[in-house]
């Protein structure tokens, strides 16, 4: 007992000092940002940026490209959730329900992207989005399809987890003994017991999206994080502002899921 | 047949916007610009920036790899020390998740606002006699780089190696310490070889990561294309000389075939995980 008492002791203290040495390392550059986000110019704090970025109306006349980033990573945001989900649950269902001799296949198709490399991909969709902006316009919420891509292995891995936890099939054959058709079971049965992992899985699109920079970089479309970069050469102070804004809300929205999946964990404690 | 149509969206889609890009790389690749085959685009990997691009890359990737596996593992040592589901924990795994996946602009800016010309450390350091505004330090792959790519790689770790430190339960270490054993017999025959495996594991994933890695490098580095990944960059957006149409796509072959050699070690040394840490 003693032995024990005295290890957790070392213990606490080690832990202190480890956490405290890479938290410096990781709270400087946090702490430069807001530093030089609040610099006057004649030396001493200013909020100013801050004000000019949550002033809708200054940014709309002065800064539009700002605003055209941030209205495009919106709408990606939407369009790459909505793909995804509409695309991976049911297909993942469908495979579970009557095709099992194809989940490899699906798994496979799923975690590909984890070995190509973004700049990879923008290689090889180059040819691909000259014929979407041939049919659909060159507009940049068309990146989604592209971002869909990306997010592929986190949303599998996801929803696999959450389908996991249930009894896929036992539910789709009850629904359908009484008498609902694919749709019914789709929507009403298998979703609602999804509802974690869906969220979990669109949160982490969200945050994806919300950080991307090399496709659109590279294709010359709008979206936040190119319009912060081209920000930058004009105003660097409201462009590191920004870029910390969208770092905030990406941590809100993870932050937010942790006590997603906390919940399902309680209400399920022993399902696989 | 009825059950396939349920499953050709998502092969469709898949097809269109992954199969089809992977395709046009790997073909390309063996291309010349008038759609010949051709094995003069691999034989220009051999020109001397592109071959010290990739060099570079590789450096960087392996350096902040094992800088950032080494810091990792011991953050997350440090975070499974405390209570499960405590709030530490929930903080540092979801800071660490934007931290991991929010590279790019963000860390390039934050870096730049702080070790930079003006950045406030910089200036701090000055007032105490070290100047770190004379070179262009934090721009350069051997030095800034490596700084910069630690900063998103050690977050990175702690989120795949987090689960293997958890794996080890306390009868373990209460088994060694029953046989006589100290702290050190502890690591060196019980926990270091179950969590052997793992590290390593992680550690290519990190390598991977930090090859992959365009934006950061990107928005950090304006003159010049030191690592492999501004290489292909500068070819989709600049001018091509002629005969040199698809050298992109070799570079890019390049990429994707150390990345996937890397990834199926990955692989194989998670089975070996698996078999004691029974996830």
């Amino acid at each position: 007992m003693k032995l024990r008492a005295a290890r957790r002791r070392s213990q606490s203290i080690l832990r202190r000092m480890i956490v405290g040495l890479i938290g410096l390392f990781f709270a400087l550059p946090l702490l430069g940002m807001v530093e030089f986000t609040t610099r006057a110019p004649g030396g001493g704090r200013t909020l100013e940026t801050w004000a000019t970025l949550f002033d809708a109306a200054t940014i709309d006349a002065n800064y539009p490209e700002l605003k055209a980033g941030i209205l495009a990573s919106a709408g990606l945001v939407v369009l790459t959730v909505a793909i995804m989900l509409i695309m991976l649950v049911p297909t993942m269902t469908w495979v579970r329900l009557r095709l099992p001799g194809v989940r490899r296949l699906v798994e496979f198709v799923c975690l590909l992207p984890l070995t190509i490399p973004a700049i990879v991909l923008v290689v090889g969709l180059a040819p691909v989005y000259a014929w979407v902006a041939y049919f659909l316009g060159e507009s940049s919420l068309w990146l989604a399809f592209a971002y869909v891509v990306l997010v592929l292995p986190y949303a599998y891995r996801a929803l696999d987890a959450g389908l996991n936890a249930i009894d896929v099939n036992t539910l789709a054959e009850a629904a359908r003994s009484l008498g609902a058709g694919w749709p019914t079971v789709m929507w009403r049965i298998i979703l609602p017991n999804v509802r974690t992992a869906v969220l979990s899985a669109s949160f982490l699109s969200v945050a994806l999206v919300l950080g991307e920079f090399t496709i659109a970089n590279l294709f010359s479309r709008d979206n936040l994080q190119v319009a912060i970069n081209l920000l930058n050469k004009r105003d660097a102070s409201l462009a590191t502002a920004a870029a910390l804004a969208a770092l905030i809300l990406a941590f809100i929205v993870l932050f937010a899921m942790s006590f997603v999946g906390a919940g399902r964990r309680s209400h399920q404690p022993e399902e696989n | 047949m009825g059950a396939l149509l349920g499953v050709l969206p998502f092969f469709a889609y898949t097809t269109i916007f992954l199969v089809i890009p992977t395709l046009i790389v790997v073909v390309g690749a063996f291309l010349d610009g008038n759609s010949r085959p051709t094995l003069g685009n691999l034989s220009a990997l051999t020109q001397p920036q592109i071959m010290s691009a990739f060099i570079r890359s590789v450096l960087l990737s392996a350096v902040t790899a094992v800088l950032g596996a080494v810091f990792g593992a011991l953050l997350a040592y440090a975070v499974s020390t405390g209570r499960e589901g405590g709030p530490l924990r929930r903080l540092v795994t979801s800071l660490c998740g934007v931290l991991a996946q929010f590279g790019g602009v963000t860390l390039a800016f934050a870096f730049v606002a702080t070790v930079g010309f003006q950045g406030f450390v910089t200036l701090w350091l000055q007032n105490v006699g070290i100047d770190l505004a004379g070179s262009t330090w934090l721009f350069e792959p051997g030095k800034g780089l490596i700084l910069v790519y630690t900063y998103f790689q050690i977050p990175l770790m702690l989120i795949v190696f987090l689960p293997a430190v958890e794996g080890l339960r306390p009868q373990w270490r209460e088994a060694a310490e029953s046989l006589g054993g100290n702290t050190w017999h502890y690591w060196r025959h019980v926990a270091g070889p179950i969590l052997a495996p793992s590290f390593i594991g992680a550690m290519l994933l990190l390598f991977t990561n930090a090859f992959s890695a365009y934006a950061t490098a990107a928005a950090l580095i304006s003159q010049g294309s030191p690592i492999i990944p501004l290489q292909i960059g500068g070819t989709l957006s600049s001018e091509v000389i002629l005969g040199q149409e698809n050298v992109g796509k070799a570079m890019a072959l390049g990429m994707v075939v150390i990345v996937a050699v890397v990834m199926t070690l990955y692989t194989v040394l998670e089975r070996r995980t698996t078999r004691w840490l029974g996830r």
